[in-house]
């Protein structure tokens, strides 16, 4: 599904940024949020005021765990079992609100990358985060 | 009718104002051909569509891209109709161009990326909120009259 060159486009965006995972994370979040209030439903646990402490904490959890899928795109079944598994039978988040994630975060990049995030990288992206979002669905049905 | 306060029609009038309809137009038609491919099928006589490189550099594109922008202007300048703003637009689309009305949605998700990477932090949680609230008015109004 992803080419060779594809794949190293996505690791060479996830590596540049992971120093500033927590904040991009948590932009992405906070963008879902607000953009799709329905989201904020499962998150009523924790404080997602923009700049809490729990927003840059989960926002650095879920974009380290993006960027670590990256590395092995064919085996991430496998690899994200135990999320897998943890999103299913536990958060039971309705699967669609992955895509609406997805699509924060694209956004999310393009605000800090600017001309940097073209077209192939927003493709690439766009179909690794497809890949990534069928994991935590998957176990439903 | 579609509700929007002082500040919603502030921020989606600052954005039209900043905005270079032709280099979004292009871009934002561009990414929206080479991120969702299939989308190609509704330009079969727009010339060589064969890769990124090719798209992005196709004229007859460039200058469709630009129509969109100025036809999204349209709704911009109607804010309180759109509805019936594209009330011819709409059939347009159902009933000579054939187009799945969900690409719509594509384009606007494009359109947003392209000002998002051009607006950098400008382009806030607010404005992100109020410009997609814009956007999905249009692709309801454009979508209102498939049967």
């Amino acid at each position: 599904m992803l080419s060779k060159q594809e794949k190293e486009l996505i690791i060479e965006i996830w590596t540049r940024l992971t120093p500033l995972a927590d904040r991009i994370g948590a932009e992405a979040l906070l963008r879902m949020f607000t953009s799709y209030p329905g989201t904020k439903t499962y998150f009523s646990h924790l404080d997602i005021t923009p700049r809490s402490a729990h927003l840059l904490s989960h926002g650095q959890k879920i974009f380290l765990a993006l960027a670590e899928g990256s590395k092995d795109i064919a085996n991430l079944m496998t690899n994200l079992a135990p999320l897998q598994t943890y999103h299913a039978y536990q958060l039971r988040i309705q699967p669609n609100n992955f895509k609406l994630f997805s699509h924060c975060m694209i956004v999310t990049l393009a605000c800090f990358m600017g001309d940097r995030f073209t077209p192939s990288s927003h493709a690439a992206m766009d179909k690794y985060l497809s890949a990534f979002s069928a994991v935590p669905g998957e176990k439903f049905r | 009718m579609v509700e929007w306060t002082d500040s919603e029609r502030a921020i989606i009038t600052s954005i039209f104002s900043n905005l270079d309809y032709e280099e979004i137009g292009r871009k934002s038609l561009c990414r929206c051909l080479i991120v969702y491919p299939w989308t190609q099928r509704y330009f079969g006589g727009f010339g060589n569509l064969y890769n990124a490189e090719t798209i992005l550099c196709n004229p007859l594109i460039a200058a469709h891209g630009t129509k969109i922008l100025h036809g999204l202007d349209r709704a911009l300048k109607n804010m309180d109709d759109i509805k019936n703003t594209y009330a011819e637009l709409s059939p347009l689309h159902s009933d000579k161009l054939h187009v799945d009305p969900d690409n719509f949605r594509l384009l606007a998700d494009c359109l947003t990326v392209v000002i998002a990477a051009k607006m950098g932090p400008a382009f806030t949680v607010d404005t992100q909120v109020a410009w997609q609230k814009f956007l999905s008015v249009v692709v309801s109004a454009l979508g209102r009259q498939y049967h």
